[in-house]
């Protein structure tokens, strides 16, 4: 029995053939669309969050399964003290497979290592959240044909965004990609990241203006300034504006660029942005839904037809 | 000078950073140990100046090597037979540690989860990096 706690517990083989996996959900989605009939997904989310755990319960309906849970602590038995052990061993009981979402860091592989089922890290505090990697990987694989030879810029807040993080250590595991960090000097990606890439010898470069690398870059992540993150009030104001990318700015760029945003987005993308063809955000979340079809699939090890 | 006798059995811990030995005497649980502990603080040392020595007379089996060599693998561990050093013992950094320290990390789950073991592992040998099982949060040394 597998579970996923973070984007690299599966090897680069075996992310392959998840996404191919994926791919073929999204071409053949009627073959697919019984192979979890009599399975049930329990969604047990100790801190809300929309969007994961609707396309996590979406990804299970999609694959006639059902669904159960909870979405916040304040209805779960965690608000009477319930530790995460005797949780996990009751879900156990209730369903074939379980998605957790956490406020503390680690809170999953500690639900792993007592379920009887399979455990999914859906998020735990600033430290994972590697379906939300696999689906970047997904949507740069599946619109640019592939995940080797090409150059991404990060932008935002490269400092707490642990989306970033994990996207940059999925992504030195391919061939020739190049990363260049734009963000505010108070935003910049941590030390022992860059640490990592000079070790690998993997290129890279930290620069403050949005403009100015757009030219040469084929992918654009955006990422949002979380106010959760600060500490205080006054410096979210002040840097949250600093990267906002408009029509204007989309004009230096490519015409084969992609751009990808975890979302929510506040307002570093302008809406008009939305309609034109490089903006690759909401097709993004549709590429979350089929990864997460593919992964439950993959760890229930379930074949179709 | 201060004068410390030879013990006849036991080990003998030299090469204690000055001023750590209390604590190593703690993380090592010699206080839960029914036998004679000499803690030596500011012994001179042409090595480091000024050092600390554990003294202790009891079997060697009883020493958790693993929390010595994460606390300070330079320490020298002699082990003493008959009053003579028999052995002395190589430290090696341990691949995991568990429950010697406790996670700082607030937003780690072992803050909130009962009796959940703080484990820590090392993921850089050469820059002797330990981090949190959980959280992965990267352990302070300096204990």
């Amino acid at each position: 029995m597998r579970h996923l706690m973070s984007p690299l517990d599966f090897t680069v083989e075996e992310l392959e053939k998840l996404f191919d996996l994926a791919n073929d959900i999204e071409a053949n989605p009627d073959k697919y669309k019984h192979i979890c009939e009599g399975k049930k997904l329990a969604t047990c989310f100790y801190e809300p969050s929309t969007r994961t755990r609707l396309s996590f319960e979406s990804a299970m309906y999609s694959l006639g399964g059902q669904v159960l849970g909870f979405s916040d602590a304040g209805s779960s038995s965690a608000a009477k003290g319930e530790s995460v052990s005797d949780t996990i061993r009751m879900i156990s009981c209730y369903a074939d497979i379980c998605a957790m979402r956490h406020p503390k860091e680690g809170a999953p592989m500690v639900a792993a290592t007592k379920a009887s089922i399979p455990v999914i890290n859906a998020g735990d505090g600033g430290h994972q959240h590697p379906t939300q990697t696999l689906t970047d990987l997904l949507t740069i694989r599946s619109l640019k044909g592939r995940l080797n030879h090409f150059t991404i810029g990060l932008c935002g807040d490269l400092k707490f965004g642990r989306t970033v993080h994990s996207l940059i250590n999925a992504l030195v595991r391919y061939e020739n990609i190049k990363f260049i960090f734009i963000s505010p000097e108070e935003l910049r990606i941590p030390d022992y990241i860059i640490d990592m890439l000079k070790a690998k010898n993997i290129p890279f470069e930290e620069v403050i203006r949005l403009e100015d690398s757009m030219p040469e870059l084929d992918l654009l992540y955006m990422t949002r300034v979380q106010r959760e993150r600060f500490f205080n009030e006054e410096d979210y104001v002040r840097l949250k504006d600093f990267y906002i990318l408009d029509k204007k700015k989309m004009q230096c760029a490519r015409e084969d660029m992609l751009v990808l945003h975890p979302l929510p987005r506040v307002n570093e993308i302008s809406v008009e942005v939305d309609d034109d063809p490089r903006a690759a955000y909401f097709r993004q979340v549709q590429y979350g839904v089929y990864v997460r079809m593919a992964l439950i699939i993959t760890l229930l090890e379930l074949q179709e037809g | 000078m201060l004068n410390v006798g030879k013990i006849e059995e036991g080990f003998v811990l030299d090469h204690i950073k000055a001023g750590s030995s209390l604590s190593l005497y703690h993380h090592l649980q010699l206080d839960k140990l029914d036998c004679t502990v000499a803690i030596i603080k500011n012994a001179k040392s042409s090595k480091m100046g000024k050092k600390d020595i554990l003294k202790v007379e009891c079997d060697i089996d009883k020493l958790d090597l693993d929390v010595l060599a994460f606390i300070d693998h330079n320490i020298t561990v002699n082990v003493i037979k008959d009053g003579e050093i028999v052995e002395k013992q190589e430290l090696v950094l341990p691949k995991e540690i568990k429950n010697v320290i406790k996670c700082k990390n607030p937003r780690c789950i072992t803050s909130i989860e009962q009796e959940l073991p703080h484990i820590f592992v090392l993921t850089d040998e050469e820059k002797e990096v330990y981090r949190c099982k959980y959280c992965e949060e990267k352990v302070e040394r300096n204990i």
